[in-house]
This record gives structure tokens, C-alpha cells and sequence, in this order.
């Protein structure tokens, strides 16, 4: 544990007078240990903040004890979930406990059990009350958004190149906090909004007459401006048909997190159906946002209409989010289950719609990848961007991918299936 | 009101019924929901935030009800990067430059009351909404922001304090409320979506398209000059292609524009080979004017002339 809390005995020469109250001090040390293990951001401070509160409004009353605790270590209105469980778990239940470990076994044996709306008792927080068997330093305790930082080499090293297929629980869940790390840099757009610049094109008459009536003398310094830069509105159409699951549930993750890291981002789910889960997606807690995700969706791990599904999104969807040069991510392996038809129209109508679109597909990671099926023949020609999606190391080549400008290639690939990397 | 000078001030309707009758009055056949949010939208003071496709009369009733009720229209088309200076109010410059000079040529100016000097109405060019909440004449106007969608959020989120306050704030000179508030009318054609905070300011309604009759209402009213055969051919034939699977169906004001066409082409009935000659003033997508294949349109056709209107 890198980040360690203050030790018991630090605590009772810094306040004396939580010395009489026994076991309590060590109890709440003990709880903000597990907050802070759960994900919420509660350092030594606030430790004693906690302390002293339940000094204040004293030890008879159990709302108010909890509410004490609540108002000093939840300052998101998102951690209030993780802080009442937690608070049941820690302070009334105790047998609860056995509980957990139970709800932690398919963690460590299967790899069945990853999700974490499965058990009553989030995962996040089971893993916060019982630390892990793995050595404490070989998780990501860093704050840092760098993904290098996150883990020893050789660990990251293997994980970078792994499919997300071929691995264990423990490492799909490291992964995942990666992933949740990993943000999408799209290359600015210039916008008709104009920002103040000291190195602008266009006199800012405004500021400049300000400047003029302050100053001394009748020379008035030009002030000046420029187009205000701005990230283009992003889309994202994933395929959570049989054959995509495993990806798609990782992916979550980093949608989730991209989601939440910038505005106008859009990600719709289809299979044999379409589904807008953005809303689903805003919630802040990554738990509670895939749990909404998966009771919106019905169509989980069915088959693919790909062509049905992306004639709903131009029919319904396209005018409305497609606007202002957004940028489409085609997250799919392109095996539909009607072969393509009506297929190479509809990917040719979103093409046309959008700024750019870039196809992901985690088939494209074996060498020998042709484009075979009817479904991939019919979408190929359409897209700006092919490129693979099945590891680490391909999400992060998507972003130097995608900083790279937008290349128009329509009809270019229609013949040499094997020059596509 | 007890000012007797307003003399072209015209009262708010009293009930829904009475919107239904003066919308009427003025050639606007609206359906009794949407007679409803812009009953309530008058009577309440909210803006009325009216979201539906191209082409089905968002923008016509702020046009009807400014003349409906004797006042001004103020309109704001909206586009990408629309700022303050040419929505709300800019400073006159070059009037305000040589104000400057003036004053330096005179000599013996404080700065401090120049500053003041130059930043007073009289160098402040209205727009828009500005106009709106402070009008020359003094009469609330009708003010319709229209097609806000194409708008940026940042411009969004200043019309905020607008709707809410029906104020603005201009640094140099401090708050300006409206004595009365405007009657606003917000359009959107949704191509993307409005944020949640404007719209929980406004009273929504979602305008559809018309059923048949209302729609051969309209055409009646607005197109006299069509015989009532015709008008009747045109809407149910309208209405059977809103049915097919179209990636932009025609609008009211399509079905307006193809009556237009039809009587100008002096036909009196329809025929598939009319259909086919016209369709570009219906459908606005090469896919759409291509779907409709003679023999569709020829389907269509027989099975208007067989049936009518539809109900």
C-alpha cells in the first residue's frame, strides 16, 4: 500500500482527545481505510475531520452518527451509494462479511464472475473490505492519468499485448482500471467562436477600446483574437452480439470513461437492436453506470443485424447526433447475421454523414485477416480507419490514430484485402 | 392592463378554446395539445419550446401570434458561433473612436468621466434580444430564437439568465429587465439535442404532423386555389408516403408546396406520371425520390383514388 493512512498512535498524540473513546478512533480509521480502498478520495484529514464530528454530535444516536461520518467523508454526491453500503457492511451488520467472501470467490476461480451487478454487495467495495491476495504493489495505487505508471514492466508489459479474450479475472480487472485511465485525444476543430489571443488575425475591437481609455498617450495597443479550437462531437456504435461480448464488456469501461471525461461524446449499443446508453453512461461510478447499462440493454450477446441496426441509427439517430463533423467509432467484427445485405448502403449513408469513421475490429488482430464474410466486404469500402481493438497497446495506438487528420479513402480498399495494416 | 393609450394591445386569450379560435382567425389549424402548451405558455410567461421535424410549423406560430396579438416579431436565427455582439447588443466603435478623439481634441477631459461617457446607451447597438426585452415602443414583442440546434452550447447557456430572468446583463451598464416579458418561442429541428437546463425553463410540445383532416384543413386554407378533390388526393396521398419507411418524410410545408405545383401544372386529380414528374417538391433525398418507383407511386396512387382519405 503506497498510500497509507495515519498510523492509530499518530492520531491520538495529534488529538488528545480521542484518546478515552477506546476502539472508536481505531474503527473509524478502519472505515475511512475502506472508503478510501472503495475509490473515494479521503485522506488523513479528513480522518480526523470524521473524528472530531463524532465528537461533536456524540455517540447516541445512530442517524446522527452517520450522518456525521457522511458529511465529512462524502464530498460527491456519487460516493453517497458507496458510503452507505459501506457504512451498513461496517457498522451494523457484521456478519455481512461472510457475505462478501462469498461474493468474492467467483473473483478469484472463475472467470465467470467479473461483473459486478451480479452480487448485492459491488464488487468495488468487497474488494476494498478484503484486500486482495496479490502484493499490494503490483496494483494501481498512482493518481497519475499515464498508463506506464500503473504498472511494474513486465507486468504491463504482458498485459499491453494480451487479448482481452485469453485473459483471467485479476487480469481483466487490472485492465480495467487502465482502461478507465485512458483517455482519447481527438484533434481540434476550429469553431466560428472567437477567444481572446495575443498572437490573433482578427483585431478585438472590444478589448482594445477598453484598453484605450486606461492608457496614457493616444497610441491604443491592438488587442486581438482567434477562432476558438474545439474537440468534434464523438460517436460510438458498438456490437455486443455473441461473438463481441467479452470485448464489448471491456470496452465499457473505457467508453464509460471517455464518456465522462469531455462533453458530447454519444455511445449507442446494437446487436439484433439499437440502444442509446449515453445517459446510462453519465453516471460517475463506473459500477453503478454498467449496471444501468445492462438492465437498458436487452440484447446482450444475440445475434447481429448490423445493417438493421445501422439503418435505425441514420433513420433516427444520425441527424441528431451527427451534427457539428462528429467523429463515428465502429466497434464491431463485421460478422452479421443477415451477410450484408442492405449493409454497404447504410455504411455508405453514415460515411457520408459523419466527419470521419473509424472501424474497430478485434478480428483484425491475426495476421492472416481477410475479409472474407459478406458483412466485412460490405463495410470496408466505407470507412475512413481500420484498425484493431483487442488489447491495450490497440486502444492506445486509436488515439495516435486518431490525432493523425482524417483520410477520405472511399473505394480505395475495395480491392488487396491483404494491405490493410 | 388599465392603460387605455395601449389601444393595439389585444388581451390574452382567456382559455384554450380562445387560442383555438385566434390561431383560426389567423389561419393557423393547430390541434388542441399544442393549442394547450401555447395557451399556457402565455398565461404562465414560460417560453414555449417547440421541437419536430423540418417543415411542420414551429416557426409560423410565433409568426401567427405576433400578428394575432398586435405585436412586434423579433427574430433570432440561430447558427454556429452566434455571440453576444450579434445577438444581444455591441458597442458602437467607430462612433465611440471618435467620441475619443473628440474629447482629446477638446482637452481638459477626465478619463474617468470619459470612460463613462462612451459606455452609455447612446453608443449601444440593440440586437435582438436586447430589443426584446427593452422595445423602442415599448410593447412586449413576440421573439422567436429560431432553429436553436444550430447554435453552440456556450450561446446556450448564456440565453439561460435570458429565460429565466428575461434579463441581460451588459457590464458597463448593469442589469436590463423587461418591464413585461416577451412572448418567446423556441424552435428546434434536433440535430442534436437542446440541454436539459433550457428546456426545463420552457414548456415543451413535440409538433407532429398533422393527421388528415387537420392536414386537409390547412390545405384548404392555404391553398384555396387547389379544387377540393385535389386537396383531398394530395393529403391522403401525403399521408400514405409519411407510412413507407422514408429517411426524411414531407412535411406540411411539402404537402403546401406540391398542391402549389399541382394547381400551377392545372392537374385535378392525381396520375402516376404527375407523381413522378413532382416528386422532387416532396422528397428532398435522392434515396426517397428513388424509392418511390413508378410502380409504387402508381400504387399509391390507385390506392388513394380507391379509398381517400384514410381516418
Amino acid at each position: 500500500m503506497t498510500r497509507a493512512g495515519p498510523d492509530i498512535s499518530q492520531l491520538r498524540s495529534a488529538s488528545p482527545l480521542l484518546a478515552p473513546k477506546g476502539r472508536l478512533a481505531e474503527n473509524v480509521v478502519h472505515f475511512v481505510r475502506v472508503l478510501r480502498h472503495a475509490g473515494l478520495p479521503v485522506g488523513p484529514a479528513r480522518t480526523l475531520a470524521a473524528l472530531e464530528a463524532l465528537d461533536a454530535v456524540g455517540l447516541d444516536n445512530r442517524t446522527d452518527f452517520r450522518a456525521a461520518l457522511a458529511a465529512v467523508l462524502v464530498s460527491r454526491h456519487e460516493h453517497l451509494p458507496i458510503f452507505e453500503q459501506a457504512f451498513d457492511l461496517f457498522w451494523r451488520n457484521p456478519r455481512l462479511l461472510e457475505k462478501l467472501v462469498a461474493a468474492l470467490l467467483p473473483k478469484v476461480h472463475g472467470r465467470g464472475g467479473e461483473r459486478a451487478d451480479e452480487s448485492a454487495i459491488p464488487a468495488r467495495l468487497a474488494e476494498a473490505m478484503l484486500p486482495p491476495a496479490l502484493p499490494r504493489d503490483r496494483l494501481p495505487e498512482t493518481d497519475r492519468v499515464d498508463l506506464d505508471a500503473a504498472f511494474t514492466f513486465s507486468a504491463r508489459e504482458v498485459l499491453q499485448h494480451k487479448d482481452f479474450e485469453s485473459m483471467t479475472a485479476a487480469e481483466l480487472a487490472a485492465v480495467r482500471v487502465m482502461l478507465a485511465r485512458l483517455r482519447l485525444p481527438l484533434p481540434q476543430l476550429p469553431t466560428r467562436r472567437m477567444t481572446p489571443a495575443t498572437r490573433g488575425h482578427r483585431v478585438d475591437l472590444r478589448a482594445t477600446l477598453r484598453g484605450a481609455i486606461g492608457g496614457a498617450g493616444a497610441l491604443a495597443p491592438l488587442r486581438w483574437r482567434q477562432r476558438r479550437r474545439r474537440s468534434p462531437p464523438l460517436v460510438v456504435l458498438c456490437d455486443i452480439s455473441g461473438s463481441m461480448e467479452r470485448y464489448a464488456r471491456m470496452l465499457l469501461h473505457f467508453l464509460h470513461a471517455i464518456t465522462n471525461d469531455r462533453d458530447r461524446v454519444h455511445v449507442l449499443l446494437f446487436g439484433t437492436q439499437l440502444t442509446n446508453i449515453t445517459r446510462h453512461l453519465r453516471h460517475r461510478d463506473v459500477d453503478v453506470a454498467l449496471a444501468r447499462v445492462t438492465a437498458a440493454v436487452s440484447d446482450w450477446s444475440g445475434g447481429t443485424r448490423i445493417g438493421g441496426c445501422l439503418g435505425e441509427f441514420n433513420h433516427a439517430w444520425s441527424r441528431r447526433l451527427l451534427g457539428q463533423n462528429a467523429v463515428v467509432l465502429l466497434i464491431s467484427d463485421g460478422l452479421d447475421a443477415d451477410a450484408g445485405q442492405g449493409l454497404a448502403a447504410q455504411m455508405e449513408r453514415l460515411h457520408k454523414s459523419c466527419r470521419r469513421l473509424v472501424w474497430l475490429n478485434p478480428l483484425l488482430r491475426y495476421e492472416g485477416f481477410e475479409a472474407r464474410p459478406a458483412g466485412i466486404r460490405a463495410m470496408l469500402p466505407h470507412v475512413d480507419d481500420f484498425l484493431p481493438v483487442h488489447n491495450l497497446e490497440s486502444l492506445t495506438d486509436l488515439a495516435a490514430a486518431l490525432e493523425r487528420p482524417a483520410r477520405r479513402m472511399r473505394g480505395a480498399r475495395e480491392h488487396g484485402s491483404s494491405t490493410w495494416r | 392592463m388599465n392603460e387605455p393609450a395601449k389601444s393595439l394591445h389585444i388581451a390574452l386569450p382567456s382559455d384554450v378554446d380562445a387560442v383555438l379560435a385566434l390561431l383560426d382567425a389567423h389561419d393557423y389549424v393547430a390541434d388542441r395539445r399544442l393549442a394547450t402548451s401555447v395557451f399556457l405558455a402565455l398565461r404562465m410567461g414560460r417560453p414555449l419550446f417547440l421541437e419536430g421535424e423540418a417543415g411542420v410549423g414551429k416557426t409560423e406560430i410565433a409568426k401567427v401570434l405576433a400578428t394575432a396579438l398586435g405585436k412586434h416579431l423579433i427574430r433570432l436565427q440561430c447558427y454556429e458561433g452566434l455571440d453576444i455582439a450579434s445577438a444581444v447588443y455591441e458597442w458602437n466603435y467607430p462612433r465611440q473612436m471618435i467620441e475619443i478623439r473628440l474629447a482629446e481634441a477638446g482637452g481638459g477631459v477626465e478619463r474617468g468621466q470619459l470612460a463613462h461617457d462612451i459606455f452609455t446607451t447612446k453608443f449601444l447597438l440593440r440586437r435582438p434580444l436586447l430589443e426584446a426585452l427593452s422595445p423602442h415602443d415599448g410593447v412586449a414583442p413576440v421573439l422567436l430564437i429560431d432553429e436553436l440546434d444550430r447554435t453552440d452550447e456556450p450561446f446556450e447557456a448564456y440565453l439561460l439568465e435570458v429565460l429565466a430572468e428575461y434579463q441581460v446583463t451588459i457590464p458597463e451598464l448593469g442589469p436590463i429587465k423587461a418591464q413585461t416579458p416577451p412572448v418567446v418561442v423556441i424552435t428546434s429541428n434536433r440535430t442534436r439535442e437542446i440541454h436539459d437546463a433550457i428546456k426545463r425553463r420552457c414548456l415543451y410540445h413535440w409538433v407532429g404532423y398533422p393527421d388528415a383532416l387537420r392536414e386537409l384543413a390547412i390545405v384548404r386554407r392555404k391553398c384555396p386555389r387547389a379544387p377540393e378533390s385535389l386537396a383531398r388526393e394530395i393529403v391522403a396521398f401525403t399521408q400514405r408516403l409519411r407510412a413507407l419507411d422514408l429517411f426524411k418524410a414531407p412535411g406540411i410545408a411539402e404537402t403546401l408546396d406540391w398542391a402549389e405545383a399541382l394547381v400551377a401544372l392545372d392537374r385535378v386529380a392525381l396520375d402516376p406520371q404527375t407523381v413522378a414528374d413532382t416528386a422532387g417538391v416532396l422528397l428532398k433525398y435522392q434515396d426517397d425520390v428513388g424509392a418511390l418507383t413508378p410502380e409504387a407511386a402508381a400504387k399509391l396512387v390507385a390506392d388513394v383514388q380507391a379509398e381517400g382519405i384514410r381516418l
